[in-house]
């Protein structure tokens, strides 16, 4: 036992670089990105070329978060949900809504300025708009897990699937026109000018990175808590959660919360991104995005997710330059090869292979050890 | 001698119905506390829908259930569990895709008040790890903490049931057919782990079994069921000599059990 203990301890302490060895590595060729494409063609780091190949890495960091909050709760929880597309609509549209017309109308009446004189009354409602988006999510995540009380599994994705479609009818709903721009929805959202997403793209790049970081943190370490076993438990066998002792309505509740919170907030920033929102951003298109980001790379892995949204960004891009409006239909043959040479996706195929050649290994050690 | 006669569960003129079906019917058990309590019965008798009734899987069309004193009948299973009482199942019910240690880890973090915490690493929380080893040594599996609960063999699943089950600490354990699907060869470490559960001296075991030695060599109290109903109550000896529970259930094959007890405990 304490041999086991003290093993465990070894486990948890090479060394924060040791241990993410190839993450921090792609995170400083992430951080270099910019300037190495500016070297490369030439060109300034906020202009042409670079400036291009920045605006789809900020796509793919954005979807990242986004497939990452699916995952969380299919992957890790087991909960199949149609429906997420209305945490990601619902953080849009918060974050849209308010910077068109709730914002502006403020700024306009009160200024707030610190005592040098500098005015920061649009960070401080660009503050209060992720709050907003916040007090939102953690609402559609608690009105989501609401419905799985009573309905499991198949039923509960289908009831998803219309509460989604709902928020995607609400979005484009003729009635509220003046608010939402309806089916053209809402363009040229006024960002504020020290994250617009045009004149800063750098900027705009770096932030999508530290949000796509810290939210992969943040994510991991939830999973990884006391609280996330419970959701992988729940996975594994609800009904075992529930005889030793956890509700499993709670877990399930924290889970949908915590997945709607990383999703709005995608939402957020896509629709900054975009400087828009539109009801494409609730429709299913979108929840069946997130399923295959997520298939792609790997279900039940964080940085599975994460790949999927990297792929599914260069396959968007290049297959539309290459095959043009078709480019879905080869995505899809595409897409069922992986799923049926690589079940696990990417990530968790890697994994097992790993698993079983380090298994074997073992295997082969023992018996060359036995032997003398 | 009047601590020996504390009822820690009772169950009261309980009745289950499945539609026409009636599976429990007025049935009324006392358990005594630190006694090993056996239920036994033909199958179909109602002895696992007793103990879904008990343990809060199932909810009672009509009768009650006491723990303590306290009436726990409409009680969610996950509160039932949160005052003691634990259940392991006829029919290996684990986290098939977790390890053995996690496996046992979250039975013990469970009642541990840390479930909420978010934002820490659950390896922070050592004493669930060193309180699941321990469990982990007590049912007899160390060395494959870090083995796939479904890599197991079918026995050793039967001791993580148990583990699962240990590791919440419960005063009472409902324990479902524990050597269901075991070779007669594994019975005894598991008769072991019983016995080392009733030397604890604080628990409570209710225990449906079909291996009658079994039954009547570790049994405090036996209830007999058949066909939804009580039929009879009593010492292993009384049970075993008693007509009724020869010709519903023992029959023929275990004719010469009155013998035998007889003469072990005379």
């Amino acid at each position: 036992m304490a041999e086991l203990q003290t093993q465990n301890v070894k486990k948890q302490k090479p060394g924060l670089f040791k241990q993410n060895q190839l993450a921090i590595i792609v995170l400083v060729l992430l951080i270099l990105f910019p300037f190495i494409m500016s070297l490369i063609t030439g060109q300034p780091a906020n202009e042409g070329k670079p400036k291009f190949w920045e605006g789809q890495f900020i796509n793919f960091f954005i979807m990242a978060v986004y497939a990452m909050s699916y995952d969380l709760l299919m992957g890790y929880t087991g909960i199949l949900s149609f429906g997420h597309a209305a945490f990601f609509g619902a953080g849009a549209y918060t974050m849209a809504l308010w910077l068109t017309h709730f914002a502006p109308l403020i700024s306009s009446q009160y200024k707030i300025t610190l005592p040098g004189g500098m005015d920061i009354t649009t960070t401080l409602l660009f503050i209060v708009a992720l709050l907003l988006v916040l007090i939102v999510s953690i609402l559609m995540g608690l009105f989501f897990s609401g419905a799985s009380v009573r309905v499991k599994g198949v039923y509960f994705a289908m009831i998803t699937l219309a509460i989604g479609e709902a928020f995607h009818i609400l979005s484009k709903a003729t009635d509220f026109v003046k608010w939402t721009g309806a089916d053209e929805g809402l363009h040229g959202v006024p960002v504020p000018l020290w994250i617009n997403p045009t004149q800063h793209r750098l900027r705009f790049y770096f932030m999508a990175l530290f949000f796509m970081v810290v939210m992969y943190l943040f994510l991991k370490r939830v999973t990884e808590s006391p609280t996330g076993r419970v959701f992988v438990a729940i996975r594994e066998n609800e009904n075992r959660v529930r005889m030793i002792g956890f509700n499993p309505a709670t877990y399930r509740s924290l889970a949908f919360v915590t997945s709607a919170i990383a999703a709005g907030l995608s939402g957020a920033m896509f629709s900054l991104w975009n400087m828009s929102a539109t009801p494409s951003m609730t429709s299913a298109v979108t929840t069946i995005n997130a399923l295959i980001m997520t298939i792609l790379g790997g279900v039940g892995t964080l940085i599975g997710p994460i790949l999927g949204a990297g792929l599914m960004q260069i396959f968007s891009q290049f297959f539309y330059q290459w095959f043009g409006a078709r480019w879905p239909l080869v995505f899809g043959l595409i897409f069922i090869a992986l799923v049926v040479f690589l079940p696990y996706g990417i990530v968790g195929t890697y994994r097992l292979r790993k698993q079983g050649m380090k298994a074997g290994w073992t295997r082969f050690t023992k018996q060359f050890s036995a032997k003398k | 001698m009047n601590s020996d006669r504390e009822i820690i569960l009772e169950a009261k003129n309980l009745r289950k119905e499945f539609g026409g079906l009636v599976a429990v019917e007025d049935v009324s058990v006392q358990i005594q506390a630190r006694t090993l309590h056996s239920i036994i019965g033909p199958n179909g008798a109602g002895k696992t829908t007793l103990f879904n009734l008990l343990s809060g899987v199932l909810k009672p069309t009509r009768g009650f259930v006491y723990f303590k004193g306290q009436d726990i009948t409409h009680l969610p299973p996950h509160r039932i569990a949160h005052l003691g009482i634990g259940r392991s199942f006829q029919i290996t019910n684990i986290f098939p895709n977790l390890t053995v240690l996690e496996n046992i880890r979250l039975a013990s973090q469970a009642l541990g008040g840390d479930n909420f915490r978010l934002l820490k690493a659950s390896s922070d929380f050592q004493k669930y790890v060193d309180k699941a080893l321990q469990v982990i040594e007590w049912v007899g599996l160390k060395g494959r903490e870090a083995d796939l609960a479904r890599n197991l063999a079918h026995g050793e699943k039967r001791k993580l049931e148990l583990g699962i089950m240990l590791a919440a600490d419960p005063q009472v354990l409902l324990l479902d057919e524990p050597t269901a699907g075991m070779s007669s060869e594994q019975v005894p470490a598991l008769l072991e782990i019983i016995h080392s559960i009733m030397n604890l001296g604080d628990k409570t075991i209710i225990l449906v079994e079909h291996r009658m030695d079994m039954v009547m060599s570790i049994s405090d109290r036996i209830t007999v069921m058949h066909l939804g109903g009580l039929l009879a109550e009593g010492t292993p000896q009384e049970i075993a000599s008693n007509q009724t529970v020869q010709t519903a259930y023992l029959g023929d094959l275990y004719g010469d059990l009155t013998e035998s007890m007889e003469g072990k405990n005379g």
